[in-house]
Formats: structure tokens, C-alpha cells, sequence
């Protein structure tokens, strides 16, 4: 579409998200996604990766600021009306949280229940008749034959599939993932995020993922946010994202203070880390 | 050196288990005052001779045929009325704790607080429930005698209604208690409230309602004992009229069936926990 960069679907204007400890998560921070943009959000722990994710998925409301999902304000609407803007959107939380003793086959099937009645979502909990369905998403991140184990039997990294799986299965058209790959090898990783890009791709939707592996951003991401202490600090396309910044970014000090021994720091930390 | 070392040393919650006690003791005495409770009545001469030609009267077990009849037709009145006060309790008892669930909450996802009406209804039916179950099904059994007659069907609505209040409140905080997080991701998804419960709360929790229902059932089969002997159906009813007559013959066989009964239940609760799980 041509008007998405005229004005664009998703967006933040000043928001700041503040905590009930008082705490400042997101400082100021002014953004916009447009349609079918797929954007890496990078940064240190702690950054704000997570309450910005969470505040686009209108699961956190921004203390002040203006949001706008999908065309909409969110937080100008009734309950009922927020509640079904939610059904367009996608969060794939961190460490995503599965409920224990249930079955993978019902953890993906899940992410169709924004579209069943209540009477199929009932009548699929007693026969799970579109398990085919759960069985090929989860098949995309190589993970099939977990399809009917408990969920409190799989490794983190099968967790984050059985996820991503569900997200497969929905049809929101914006999709924020919270570090998705984390608990996945590289290669595994890398497929996993081809696999989602390719479906956001084939949706149109807007895609907003936050990676703690630079290297998978730098690899997959035309467009990388660099988020530190609760605010914007690069926001640039990947090309002009360079290794000094990079630096900056995770440097332990505040920008233009001793640099010594960072420079080359996020790469070979992360890397070990994901192995 | 070492020994003057732990001598100084003090226990530091010494103090609160301490004062624990003492308010303890300090409780305790006067309410065994209140009550006159007196160990010594028991062994008093009269008391013991009253028990003794009550006891004596317990062998043999009656066992004639048809008393054997009505005895194994009371017990499964027994069974009935518990069963079925079990059952409608949880039929008003399931709707009312999932209305009343605060994890189901939508006003609740990205601001952290309920709206003022959802907070309102769901304090509501908090307070209905503690009131079914404030009431004991004893006196429930005795408005429901004077109400529908002496009978079986005012044992099964005394057990619905105390019954519910309780379930409803376990029931409840073991919807709350368990990891609300999966619930909460289907919510943020759009997933509708019943919904995001069936696939996210209940997974986790079923066990414990489970168990914790066959344990209701378990209580309800005691429980409707007891309110026969206010006329609402049953062994306990039959029990009360044989107690009446001195038929301590009677009483025996009541109470063996009883503790079948009971031990029954147990057995199947057993059975139906490791099954579940």
C-alpha cells in the first residue's frame, strides 16, 4: 500500500511508560512502523525491549503519549472495542508462558481461538480435529513430533518453537515477538526467524521482533531500533548501523566515557552465549 | 571461647514463638472455662454406668433381613443425596467462580487495575459466595425441613447451597493461584475470557478441582448423615429413630455401614486422583 508511508499504521508519539514502582521503562520514545515493515529491536538488558513490545500489544498502557495500532488509538476505545483490536495483534511473549499440562497440539491450536465460537474452541479441547493444522505449523520450526507432549516436557528452545508455531495459526496482521530464538542455536535461530519473516511477508503484517543476538538482527533486519535506558538511541537501517554504534549501544558506561575493551564486546559475548 | 560464643548467641525468632505461645495459653484457658469443659464428667459413676448399658446393647449387630434392607436402601440415599447436592452445588458454583475470576479480567490487561463496575460485580459475588457458605448446611437442612417437608430433597438443596459457597471460593483461589501468565498471553491476543480460561487456566488446575471436588463429595457423604438426624433423609435419619428406641443393636450395623461408606469414597477418590494425573 502507498499510503503506509504517508501515515503509518502503528506508531508511538512521546510515549513514556512509567511503572507502578516508579520505575521509567520507556522515556519519551517516538516511532513508527508502516505496513509490512519488518523491524529488529536490539539493545542491553533492561533497555526496554519488553515494554515497548508490550505497550504495541496494548498489554501495558503508556502513562503518557499518544499510541496509534493498526490505524487505531487504543486506549480511547471501550474495553469491548480494545479487546477485539486485540485480535489483530500478535505477542509471542519472552520465555513464552505455556501452560504446564497441556498438550502442544492445544497450546498451538490456541492461536486460532481468537476466530473460534466458543462451542469449537470447547468441542477442540475433547477432539482436537485441526490438529494437521497445529502438526504443519510446527513442522515449519522442525518440532512436529512434539506435537502431542505436555508442555512442561519440552527444553526452552522447544518452547519457543511450540510459539512461534501458534503464532503461525493466527492471522493478526501485527506480530511482535519477544525474543523468539533466544533459547535456539544459531541455525535453528536463523531459520526460525526466515520462517516468521516469510509469514508476516505472506500476511502483510507488520513484524516487530527483539533480539539480544546482534548478529541475527544484522543478518535478517533491513531497518535496526537501538534502545537504551528507556529510549530511542539509533533507529537507522542496517546498513548504517555501524560496529562503533553497536559499541555505544552496550557499552557498561554512558556514552564518552572510557571505551576501552567494549568495542568488540556484543559480538563475541552473544556469540558464545547462543551456542 | 566457643562455648561462651553459643551461649551468647540467641535464637531470634525465639521471642515470637514465645509470645505465640503465650497468647495461645492465654486463649485456650479461658474458652475451656467458657465452655465448662471437664474431662472428669466422663469417668463420673452415673455417666459411666448410662454408657456402659447403652454399649451393651450394641452386640450383637442387628442383621435381620429386613432391617439389612433398610439398611442398605439408606445408604444409598445416603450416597444419592450427597451425590446430587454435590452436583447442583457445582453447577452454581462453577458459573459464579468464573464470573468472579480476576485473571479473566480485560479492564485489567495493560493497566493493572479493574474498571469500577467489573471490580464491583466480582466483589459481589464474592460476598454471595462467602454468604452460601457462612451458613452451615445444618441449619440450611433445618429451613429446608420446615420449607419442603422431612425428606430426602431438603438434605440435597442444604448440601447445594453450603456446598457452593465453598467450591466457589476454592475453586476460585485455585484459578488465582496458579501461573496466571498463559491466561494472561490469550487475553493479549484477543482470545475471549471463557476461552483464554479453558486453554489457559485450566490445563494447570484441573487436578487440583478435581481432588478437591471428590473431597467435597467425600464431606457431603458425612455431611448428609448429620442432617438426617434433623429429618432430611438418609442413614442418619434411620440412625436417629434407632438411637431414639435404644437400639443399640441398630446403631452398630448404622455406623459399620457408615465407615464402608466413607471408606468407600476414600478408595475412589484414591483411584480417581492417580488416574487423573
Amino acid at each position: 500500500m502507498s499510503n503506509s508511508q504517508v501515515v503509518p499504521a502503528t506508531s508511538l508519539s512521546n510515549v513514556t511508560l512509567r511503572y507502578r514502582d516508579g520505575r521509567l521503562a520507556l522515556d519519551d520514545i517516538s516511532l513508527a512502523f508502516t505496513t509490512g515493515e519488518h523491524v529488529a529491536i536490539i539493545g542491553p538488558s533492561g533497555a526496554g525491549k519488553t515494554s515497548l513490545l508490550h505497550t504495541l500489544a496494548c498489554a501495558l498502557k503508556p502513562t503518557t503519549g499518544v499510541l496509534t495500532i493498526l490505524g487505531e488509538n487504543p486506549w480511547h476505545k471501550t474495553a469491548a472495542a480494545l479487546h477485539t483490536l486485540r485480535k489483530r495483534i500478535f505477542l509471542a511473549p519472552q520465555l513464552p508462558p505455556l501452560p504446564p499440562r497441556q498438550r502442544v497440539v492445544h497450546t498451538v491450536l490456541a492461536g486460532r481461538l481468537p476466530y473460534w465460537s466458543t462451542w469449537r474452541a470447547l468441542m477442540s479441547l475433547i477432539y482436537p480435529a485441526e490438529a494437521p493444522l497445529a502438526q504443519a505449523a510446527l513442522a515449519k520450526f522442525r518440532a512436529d513430533d512434539k506435537l502431542l507432549l505436555r508442555c512442561d516436557r519440552l527444553s526452552g528452545g522447544e518452547r519457543q518453537r511450540v510459539s512461534l508455531a501458534r503464532m503461525l495459526l493466527s492471522e493478526a496482521p501485527l506480530i511482535l515477538l519477544d525474543e523468539p530464538v533466544s533459547s535456539l542455536d544459531p541455525v535453528l535461530g536463523l531459520q526460525a526467524l526466515h520462517t516468521v519473516q516469510d509469514e508476516a511477508r505472506a500476511r502483510d503484517a507488520t513484524l516487530v521482533v527483539s533480539l539480544h543476538d546482534v548478529r541475527l538482527a544484522r543478518a535478517r533486519f533491513a531497518r535496526l531500533i537501538g534502545l537504551r535506558d528507556g529510549t530511542v538511541f539509533f533507529d537507522l537501517p542496517n546498513e548504517q548501523v555501524t560496529d562503533d554504534r553497536l559499541a555505544e549501544l552496550y557499552a557498561a558506561e554512558p556514552p564518552g566515557s572510557t571505551m576501552e575493551g567494549v568495542t568488540s564486546a556484543p559480538h563475541g559475548i552473544r556469540i558464545s552465549r547462543c551456542s | 571461647m566457643l562455648l561462651a560464643k553459643s551461649q551468647r548467641w540467641r535464637d531470634p525468632a525465639w521471642p515470637r514463638r514465645a509470645t505465640g505461645a503465650a497468647v495461645f495459653l492465654l486463649v485456650l484457658l479461658p474458652a475451656g472455662y467458657l465452655t465448662e469443659f471437664n474431662p472428669g464428667v466422663f469417668f463420673d459413676a452415673s455417666s459411666l454406668r448410662a454408657s456402659r448399658q447403652f454399649l451393651a446393647t450394641f452386640f450383637p449387630p442387628a442383621h435381620s433381613l429386613a432391617f439389612l434392607q433398610l439398611l442398605v436402601g439408606s445408604a444409598w440415599k445416603t450416597v444419592a443425596i450427597a451425590t446430587s447436592g454435590l452436583v447442583l452445588a457445582l453447577i452454581l458454583a462453577i458459573p459464579l467462580s468464573l464470573l468472579a475470576n480476576r485473571t479473566l479480567s480485560i479492564s485489567r490487561l495493560g493497566t493493572g487495575t479493574m474498571g469500577y463496575i467489573p471490580a464491583a460485580v466480582r466483589a459481589g459475588l464474592r460476598w454471595g459466595l462467602s454468604l452460601l457458605r457462612s451458613i452451615p448446611e445444618l441449619v440450611w437442612a433445618l429451613l429446608f425441613v420446615r420449607a419442603v417437608g422431612l425428606g430426602d430433597t431438603a438434605g440435597v438443596m442444604a448440601i447445594s447451597l453450603t456446598y457452593a459457597g465453598m467450591i466457589g471460593k476454592v475453586f476460585l483461589e485455585i484459578y488465582e493461584s496458579q501461573d496466571t501468565r498463559a491466561t494472561e498471553a490469550l487475553l493479549a491476543n484477543g482470545a475471549r475470557r471463557l476461552h483464554a480460561f479453558f486453554y489457559g487456566t485450566l490445563p494447570s488446575c484441573l487436578p487440583e478441582l478435581v481432588s478437591y471436588t471428590i473431597y467435597r463429595w467425600e464431606c457431603a457423604i458425612r455431611s448428609s448423615v448429620i442432617l438426617g438426624f434433623v429429618g432430611a433423609g438418609g442413614l442418619g435419619q434411620q440412625m436417629e429413630l434407632s438411637m431414639r428406641m435404644l437400639a443399640g443393636g441398630e446403631v452398630l450395623s448404622f455406623l459399620l455401614v457408615f465407615m464402608v461408606l466413607v471408606w468407600l469414597a476414600d478408595q475412589l477418590s484414591q483411584g480417581l486422583r492417580t488416574w487423573i494425573d
